[in-house]
């Protein structure tokens, strides 16, 4: 008989308070070869920017490995994989990291590379989960199997980072004609 | 971590408040309106950073500390066990936390509740549990706040937790209450967890044994974090 969990309660809009210190928005040191600025906003169902939320995100490197036990059989790395980043008041983010290698799917074959993202801000109860995939590798993307399995063609867009700038664009939209498509993990 | 392979991660969202809730006013234009789309767990997501030892100055668990002299309130000790729903230790996982003061005022320059700000108190705490998942902070019982979200809103006196966990999947990020307080039956905050059984897991309770005799109350806060499905399942590690 499995113990009753601890439900989840918003952030509040003062999470900036408790949600600091070393673990921000460089998953990777300035200068590091293959680097990239993934650059967005979180916008609402108004398409008004979050000033108040904050992203995480989670990843391999760049061969697919984690620093966990749980992926120990893939090889060791000292890959930090964790970013975190609040909102400005433009709604604005960004994550320095690189792309990560290709992981396997639970049932084998590989996953396209992609980026697990928890959103988190005032009015939102329960964090949202979504996934950074990257525009530029069609094939991969192609082949994915949660891209495949989305029920609306349509929306497989939503999780496409785009080539710009410093690295990739990606915008996070709460609701609205463009909400993104989020996971139940 | 586990010995042997374990499966998924429990799917016990049921648990959680759905986004979709009305009473709560800041969640009708943040609150996506499709259901999430179901996503079977790959390595990304039964891995997660392992936020722990090396992250924490012992002082950081005492949030009555730092400042020129001691901060104005009640004193109390909370404190409890991180387990996962089988029961095991989430042992060397970061928790953080933030709250108001006595006064009901955050130390944040967004608050501007007219309530006086305590140049003791920052309301900022961070712990990583020990090997038995144990962790203990002594902070200053926070005072309840207006909000706008229906006439005479009020939060209930909570403290904010984060934690990490092992996983993804753990992650948690809520909120603790202390027991007995008039103001949960208007709060749509703490009311949008469906099961009122989940409600009362938010809810601390008095720990005289863990008390300092005439210097600070206790009240014990357990957190249990999802656990995984007992039933393992083939993952071939290739590409
Ligand atoms: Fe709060």
């Amino acid at each position: 008989m499995a113990l009753p969990r601890t439900p989840s309660q918003t952030v509040g809009p003062y999470l900036a308070l408790g949600i600091t210190g070393e673990d921000g928005p460089e998953v990777v040191p300035d200068g590091t070869p293959g680097s990239i600025w993934i650059r967005g906003r979180v916008l609402d169902g108004n398409g008004v920017p979050v000033p108040d939320g904050l992203i995480e995100t989670w990843q391999a490197d760049e061969n697919g490995r984690f620093a966990h036990p749980e992926a120990r059989a893939r090889g060791e790395t000292s890959f930090r994989g964790f970013g975190r980043c609040p909102t400005d008041p433009g709604g604005h983010f960004g994550i320095r990291t690189v792309k990560p290698g290709a992981v396997p799917a639970p049932v084998g074959g590989p996953q396209a590379p992609h980026i697990d993202v928890a959103v988190f801000a005032r009015g939102i109860l329960t964090r949202l989960v979504t996934r950074i995939y990257f525009a530029d590798e069609v094939e991969a993307n192609d082949a994915d199997p949660v891209l495949r399995s989305l029920p609306d063609a349509m929306r497989r867009r939503t999780l496409l980072a785009i080539r710009a700038g410093d690295g990739y664009a990606w915008d996070i939209h709460l609701q609205g004609p463009d909400e993104t498509v989020f996971f139940d993990v | 971590m586990a010995d042997r392979p374990l499966g998924e991660y429990r799917r016990d969202s049921h648990v959680d408040p759905p986004n979709d809730f009305p009473a709560y006013h800041g969640s009708q234009y943040r609150a996506p309106r499709l259901p999430p789309i179901l996503l079977p767990q790959s390595l990304t997501e039964l891995t997660g950073p392992l936020l722990g030892p090396g992250r924490v100055e012992p002082g950081d668990a005492d949030l009555t500390a730092g400042g020129r002299g001691a901060p104005i309130g009640e004193r109390v000790i909370v404190h409890g066990r991180v387990v996962d729903s089988d029961g095991r230790a989430v042992r060397d996982s970061l928790i953080e936390i933030w709250q108001a003061n006595a006064a009901g005022r955050y130390a944040h320059q967004v608050d501007d509740h007219d309530a006086p700000l305590d140049p003791n108190f920052r309301g900022i705490g961070r712990v990583v549990t020990g090997a038995d998942g144990r962790y203990r902070f002594l902070t200053i019982k926070p005072g309840a706040y207006p909000w706008r979200n229906h006439r005479n809103a009020w939060r209930p006196a909570h403290i904010h937790f984060s934690i990490f966990g092992d996983a993804f999947p753990q992650r948690l990020v809520t909120q603790m209450y202390f027991p007995g307080d008039p103001l949960f039956g208007q709060d749509p905050i703490f009311n949008s967890v469906p099961d009122p059984r989940g409600r009362e897991r938010l809810v601390s309770t008095l720990d005289l044994e863990a008390a300092i005799p005439e210097y600070s109350l206790a009240f014990r806060f357990d957190i249990v974090l999802r656990g995984r499905e007992a039933t393992p399942f083939e993952r071939e590690d290739h590409d």
